[in-house]
């Protein structure tokens, strides 16, 4: 792909994933974590890793969140999606070369760590130990937004052509 | 860039496992969380990580908090505490059903208020 190609490209992923980021804070999922999401803009994040590269991957994914902070307001659940987000992508780049794991399993141990993430940094900033309960529940609804996120990523990945396909 | 073709599908029987498993542990440490769970008999409440005080649950009452960023008031009522009004933007914390557990909590991530039932006195 050319460098023109590249940073085009690269800035349609962004804004698509800051779409889908403002898209699903109009859906309240709360389970008494504020900030929590469904994720939904981690299906960009999922397909960018497959299709352009760990860097890029984590270029739009930290690009996303500082950019809808900014937008969106809040810079306070901007620090919590952050250490989601740096854990989530930690923890997807080490599974990534694993053969038996697609990027359904990716996603769901993404969607999983990111809210580890959150939790643990909520935990810590807030000195509070009550983030134990908030993560049995977020744990497995997590894991499941994780797959459904992954299969739609997963499509993505085999179904939309680069141009040098 | 060479871009290889790949075979890879994206659901694979790896990946239904991984879920499995992830579920499967995340029923598990719900169980566990429960079982050494205690019944709370008061509330923390915090502001910035600084606790401000402790309130009993078996007293009905109200609390008012105020920080420099807002207010949130505290309803204590039949062993359960809820944040019954709120001035922050997003209103999450008076969304949040009542809480009565020991380690549940109510945050209002805007006010930097953490409601957190305790054991003990």
């Amino acid at each position: 792909m050319r460098p023109n190609q590249r940073i085009a490209y690269r800035g349609c992923l962004l804004a698509l994933a800051l779409v889908l980021s403002y898209l699903e804070s109009l859906i309240p999922v709360f389970w008494g974590i504020p900030g929590i999401r469904l994720g939904l803009a981690n299906i960009v994040t999922v397909y960018t890793l497959y299709r352009l590269g760990a860097a890029d991957a984590v270029f739009i994914s930290l690009g996303r969140i500082l950019l809808s902070a900014l937008l969106f307001g809040n810079v306070t659940t901007m620090i919590y999606s952050l250490a989601g987000a740096a854990l989530s992508l930690g923890v997807m780049l080490l599974a990534k070369p694993i053969p038996k794991l697609g990027a359904m399993g990716i996603s769901v141990l993404g969607g999983v760590f990111h809210n580890i993430g959150q939790c643990c940094a909520a935990a810590i900033l807030l000195r509070t130990g009550g983030i134990l309960t908030t993560l049995t529940i977020l744990l497995p609804v997590g894991a499941i937004a994780g797959a459904v996120i992954g299969v739609v990523a997963g499509i993505l990945i085999l179904r939309v052509p680069l141009d040098d396909d | 860039m060479k871009q290889e073709k790949k075979e890879r599908r994206a659901i694979t029987k790896g990946d239904i496992f991984l879920l499995a498993g992830l579920l499967l542990f995340a029923l598990l440490f719900w169980l566990a969380v429960r079982a050494f769970t205690p019944a709370g008999t008061q509330v923390e409440i915090s502001v910035d990580g600084k606790t401000e005080m402790f309130l009993p649950l078996d007293q009905d009452t109200e609390q008012l908090i105020k920080t420099d960023a807002g207010m949130n008031l505290v309803r204590i009522r039949d062993g359960k505490v809820t944040c019954e009004e709120a001035d922050c933007p997003d209103k999450l914390c008076v969304k949040h059903s009542a809480i009565s557990a020991v380690g549940e909590t109510i945050i209002c991530l805007p006010h930097k208020v953490v409601l957190e039932i305790r054991e003990g006195r």
